[in-house]
């Protein structure tokens, strides 16, 4: 079944993490060998941004068009932080890729600090990841051993040191401003931007965030070339493979690689083999917490960037949480917005407040105790949150209320008129 | 060292971690970025930051109180109330939810007589909720001293609390 060239996962086995040795066997470190010894720091920047690689954080940004606006030849220190805050509901798949392999994103940061001439690494790592921040932590020790990193590495003048940083929680920290906050000690909300962090980031510094899977496509687009990882994808404008962390109700809930552009129909079926006690499937979020909902009517729809953004949808993470037919759709965006509410850091009224009064909304009508009216005021916060708060978190926690609205308006209806969830027993 | 001296409490940390921050945080150009790392460390020791730890963390990075105490308050998994010897952090987002998280948060306030915030008469256990925590694969789940324990059934949590309970009288 499995025709995918497993890149990232190449070397990931049940309860076993590959170090140097390891990783070597299997071609590691020629991607910064060959990096060092043949390219410029511009054709490392010009190959990304032929491969088309888009950022795997969740907002899909072309990677080599990021590093453009990167100021490479700005005098003094400049930052590279990779973002492994993987804290949006749904999404594992960078825990996975560091329990199997953590040299990847090592390799991965040195050669796109290379790239973009930063001499001062970051991997800012999520709490509940502390086992995979111990194996970031040896491989930095590894390839620092093997002379990776350090000062003039292969001979090329160029130094670089790499840092782990340890996170306490909050999943706004994943907000790349909030995040660069975080990692300088000050309280973790979102900065204003412009200016961007290509400009002013890190400590005042040019600055260029990136997520982990991200990263760790790097070496694969170097050893393969631009072509190779375009032709990795299904889609004629995607390119390479993708982690998909399958969860919810199906039957096999894993974490595969499978190429960008592989229909909804295949995931469930061949990989998440069917929908769990032979249920039916309702809906699910495609790229974790925050992307509006997909339903059976999507179940050909080529998962990738653009084709889910042209039925309402966001590729976001390509965490696949799948609802069965019994499944209360207020219910589950209930769930999710009292997540969103949650983790809200509080400095914007539209997230603080309106995210409060969606989740109470949402409350008075999975309760039973909703009005038609309630449903107007619904319709109402899509329109007074969305586009409206300082940064993406509240605009992603209104997806799932945008997906409610427009394929299960029904079921808001149906728990308003019933006085109760029509799903309850 | 005067003022480390003066604000030196019992087991937050030990003289040789208060070196090694201290040594390490004037190698740095900003120490701040010093903070979740000490507050991890006196967690770890104390199981919880009382003011003390404010304190000291704000006098071996050169800050006030205020600004330690600022971040410390922003981060749920930085405690500043005492709780159990095992904090236990019970997945509540959504993938967790559609595999019986629920249920599973239930039996865990059932079996320990406690509530979500609350930590059990002899001091072992304290119920925490969470948001998720990269196991959705493994719903649902919990974590507990950076240990995830996933695809749990009331069986599961019997035996899970049973072995806990053994290895703190080992």
């Amino acid at each position: 079944m499995s025709q995918t060239p497993q890149l990232l996962f190449k070397n990931r086995r049940p309860g076993e993490t590959v170090f140097m040795d390891g990783y070597r066997a299997t071609g590691g470190y020629q991607a910064l060998e060959k990096a060092f010894r043949q390219m410029t720091p511009q054709e490392l920047r010009e190959l990304v941004k032929a491969a088309a690689l888009r950022g795997r954080g969740g907002a899909g940004f072309p990677t080599g068009v990021k590093w453009t606006f990167f100021p490479s030849d700005a005098p003094g220190p400049k930052y590279l932080v990779c973002n492994c805050d993987e804290m949006e509901p749904g999404t594992y798949k960078d825990g996975e890729l560091l329990m199997a392999d953590p040299h990847q994103l090592v390799e991965g940061m040195i050669v796109s600090a290379f790239a973009l001439q930063t001499d001062i690494g970051y991997i800012f790592i999520r709490y509940a990841y502390e086992k995979q921040a111990e194996h970031l932590r040896r491989a930095v020790v590894e390839a620092t051993e093997a002379g990776y990193i350090g000062k003039n590495i292969l001979g090329s003048g160029f130094d670089f040191e790499l840092h782990v940083h340890g996170s306490a929680g909050r999943y706004i920290l994943g907000e790349e401003t909030a995040l660069l906050n975080g990692l300088e000690g000050k309280r973790p909300n979102p900065r204003l931007k412009p200016p961007f962090p290509a400009t002013r980031g890190l400590f005042g510094r040019p600055t260029t965030v990136n997520n982990v899977e991200t990263i760790a496509n790097i070496p694969h687009i170097i050893n393969g070339g631009a072509e190779w990882f375009l032709d990795l994808a299904l889609t004629p404008d995607g390119s390479g493979t993708k982690l998909f962390g399958l969860s919810g109700h199906l039957n096999c809930t894993e974490c595969f690689e499978l190429p960008v552009g592989i229909p909804l129909r295949e995931v469930v079926e061949n990989y998440g083999k069917g929908v769990l006690h032979n249920h039916t499937f309702k809906a699910c979020l495609p790229g974790g917490a925050s992307t509006p909902y997909l339903t059976a009517e999507h179940m050909d729809v080529a998962l990738d960037f653009d084709s889910l953004a042209a039925v309402g949808s966001r590729f976001g993470t390509a965490g696949v949480t799948v609802f069965d037919d019994r499944t209360c759709m207020v219910a589950v965006t209930l769930n999710l917005i009292r997540f969103f509410a949650r983790e809200s850091c509080g400095w914007c009224t539209p997230c603080r407040d309106g995210l409060t009064m969606v989740r109470w909304l949402l409350e008075m009508i999975d309760s039973g105790k909703g009005t038609p009216e309630h449903l107007e005021m619904l319709k109402d916060q899509l329109k007074n949150i969305s586009g409206k708060s300082f940064c993406a978190l509240a605009e992603g926690a209104m997806g799932p209320v945008a997906g409610l609205l427009t394929h299960f308006e029904q079921e808001i209806v149906d728990h308003i008129e019933k006085g109760c969830c029509p799903f309850r027993k | 060292m005067d003022s480390i001296e003066k604000t030196k409490p019992v087991g937050l940390l030990e003289e040789n971690q208060i070196a090694e921050f201290i040594h390490h945080a004037r190698e740095l150009e900003h120490p701040r970025e010093l903070i979740i790392d000490i507050l991890r460390a006196i967690q770890k020791n104390h199981g919880w930051v009382p003011d003390e730890g404010i304190e000291l963390t704000a006098t071996i990075l050169g800050l006030t109180p205020l600004e330690v105490e600022e971040i410390a308050t922003f981060y749920d998994k930085i405690f500043r109330r005492p709780v159990g010897r095992f904090p236990i952090h019970i997945c509540d987002s959504i993938c967790c939810w559609t595999r019986g998280g629920e249920g599973v948060a239930a039996y865990f306030q059932q079996q320990l007589g406690i509530e979500f915030g609350q930590t059990t008469e002899d001091g072992m256990f304290t119920l925490l909720p969470s948001c998720c925590l990269g196991g959705c694969g493994r719903a649902p789940g919990v974590m507990i001293d950076h240990n995830f324990y996933g695809e749990l059934t009331p069986d599961k949590v019997d035996r899970l609390l049973a072995d806990l309970r053994q290895e703190v009288q080992a």
